[in-house]
């Protein structure tokens, strides 16, 4: 597999150089690999601290600045981090009214942050965390680490940055937040493999003409594969694995998100299928986003999340927002 | 009576071992995970190897909890803090002593696993390291030789497993016909302790 890097063992801190590069308005400390804010700390504001494994982007560096996280901590490719650069983070972001880590919900992550945490908590930061679960492709919660992170992540650092932004303490930032991930639900599909810098080659073998469904963003298979459907068909088994597990009275935030390499084009035609089968289900769409927002490299295929919300939440998501990646009102 | 030299060259034996199957460990982490076991484990180990030569400590449990520290502080994903632990809290057990009985090791090692277990949640049959571990452990009193070879046979054992931990947990039935790349690495560390101990180099 061609790739446009120089080395493997250098492709994230190649990326974090690119990033300083592209913006000035943060700051990225490419040998610690920590992005911040520049302006942080911010005066009586609750900080938000997220990070996973890269390969993501623009989750999550993309989405530091104002209005949604005040720093990320980008790992090597598909892992996380290490509790170094979230203490380093929370330091550089707390203005003593503590800090909110945003995790999602994988093994890796959740022990490295729950680490990160104690240390944290032991310089005198006060640290609450959220758990980020909104895939329903994980069926059996019993038998697995349970539901993984996904596109709701992008909701909950969203809300939570507005919701910081407006000088709210730490308690209501992290209650906003999981309530967000608690009203959020997940699915994916992948139509290729994607293929790690350090392998070179897909991490799984899908044959032509089968697609993968109930994927996860780390190139590891789905539970199931069928042969090649449309995009009306892809779009209605999505759609009801979600309304299966939770079925919205109220309208949603909807994020049509492509995995990497799905052209817009294509992502585009999804969304009108996925409108059509929602008003098919009457499910009222309150906000859209359509795009490239929580990767995998270069999967093909595309995911859905759908987040139910009220008026408050409505009106932190249309909140200004200032990020790399996400940016409105300002 | 094992000194802090033993446990420097078991780190050392283990960071070689480590750098030459990374290969091996990316190729079983490809279909049930995210194939990059061996690199990352490589990047550890390789810090450990650096950390022990650059300020070589005295004591055996100096030596484990700095390499635990390394570990943790560089691998990241799950086997990070897992081996982290590991090593940490064996070397946190063997106290200050400037030697250790291969029984007291044996204690520490037994605690080192524990917290493994604690801190991923995982059982032996979870399809996890702890499936190497765990009967290695049990052999240690034995010989190093033997606690390797049934670590080797723990990890061999995996293969027709349904991963309940870890990534390869949402695979449900497709984990099934992998060998657990975790508990092939853990295989590896227990053959670099016979190796450290003169007792049989290959595992």
């Amino acid at each position: 597999m061609k790739m446009l890097i120089n080395v493997a063992e250098t492709v994230v801190a190649d990326a974090l150089r690119g990033m300083a590069a592209a913006h000035p308005e943060l700051t990225v400390d490419v040998e610690n690999r920590v992005i911040v804010r520049r302006d942080a700390p911010v005066d009586d504001k609750v900080g938000l601290v997220s990070g996973g494994g890269s390969g993501h982007e623009p989750l999550h560096g993309g989405f530091v600045g104002r209005g949604m996280l005040s720093a990320a901590c980008p790992g090597e490719v598909f892992t996380s981090p290490v509790p170094d650069q979230m203490v380093r983070a929370a330091a550089a972001v707390d203005s003593g009214k503590g800090v909110l880590f945003i995790v999602k919900n994988y093994t890796g992550d959740v022990m490295n942050f729950d680490m990160a945490a104690e240390l944290a908590e032991d310089e005198g930061i006060q640290v609450a965390k959220v758990l980020v679960d909104d895939d329903v492709a994980v069926t059996d919660s019993l038998y697995t680490a349970g539901r993984r992170g996904t596109g709701a992540t992008l909701f909950v650092e969203k809300i939570a940055g507005a919701a910081a932004e407006e000088g709210m303490p730490l308690e209501r930032v992290e209650a906003l937040a999981r309530q967000v991930n608690e009203n959020s639900r997940s699915f994916g599909v992948a139509l290729s493999a994607c293929s790690t810098p350090a392998k070179g080659s897909p991490t799984f073998d899908l044959p032509a003409g089968q697609l993968e469904l109930g994927i996860g963003i780390h190139g590891e298979p789905g539970r199931e594969r069928r042969p090649m459907m449309t995009a009306g068909e892809i779009a209605e088994f999505a759609v009801d694995a979600i309304l299966d597990d939770m079925r919205p009275r109220n309208p949603v935030l909807l994020l049509v998100n492509g995995m990497g390499a799905t052209p817009l084009l294509e992502l585009y035609g999804f969304h009108a299928e996925v409108t059509r089968v929602l008003a098919a289900r009457d499910v009222a769409v309150a906000r859209v986003l359509v795009g490239n927002y929580v990767t995998s490299l270069d999967m093909a295929g595309a995911s859905l999340t759908l987040c139910q919300i009220d008026e408050e939440l409505l009106r932190l998501w249309d909140a200004p927002v200032r990020t790399p990646a996400l940016r409105w009102g300002m | 009576m094992l000194d802090a030299e033993f446990f420097r060259r078991w780190m050392t034996a283990t960071a070689a071992a480590v750098d030459r199957e990374a290969e091996r460990l990316t190729e079983l982490d490809s279909p049930i995970g995210d194939a990059d076991h061996g690199s990352n484990l490589r990047r550890g180990f390789t810090a450990v190897a650096a950390a022990l030569e650059k300020d070589p400590p005295d004591t055996p449990g100096a030596v484990l909890t700095l390499a635990g520290r390394q570990l943790i502080s560089t691998v990241g994903g799950a086997s990070g803090p897992l081996y982290g632990t590991l090593l940490r809290r064996t070397g946190k057990e063997l106290g200050e002593a400037a030697e250790v009985s291969e029984a007291q090791f044996a204690d520490a090692l037994r605690a080192g696993v524990d917290a493994v277990a604690k801190l991923g949640g995982a059982v032996p049959g979870d399809k996890t390291m702890v499936d190497a571990l765990e009967p290695a452990v049990a052999e240690l009193a034995t010989s190093f030789r033997a606690a390797a070879e049934a670590a080797a046979r723990g990890a061999e054992a995996t293969v027709p497993l349904i991963a309940r931990k870890g990534r390869a947990s949402y695979l449900g039935e497709r984990s099934a016909g992998h060998q657990d790349p975790g508990a092939t690495s853990t295989a590896l560390l227990f053959a670099a302790l016979a190796e450290a101990a003169g007792d049989g180099a290959e595992g």
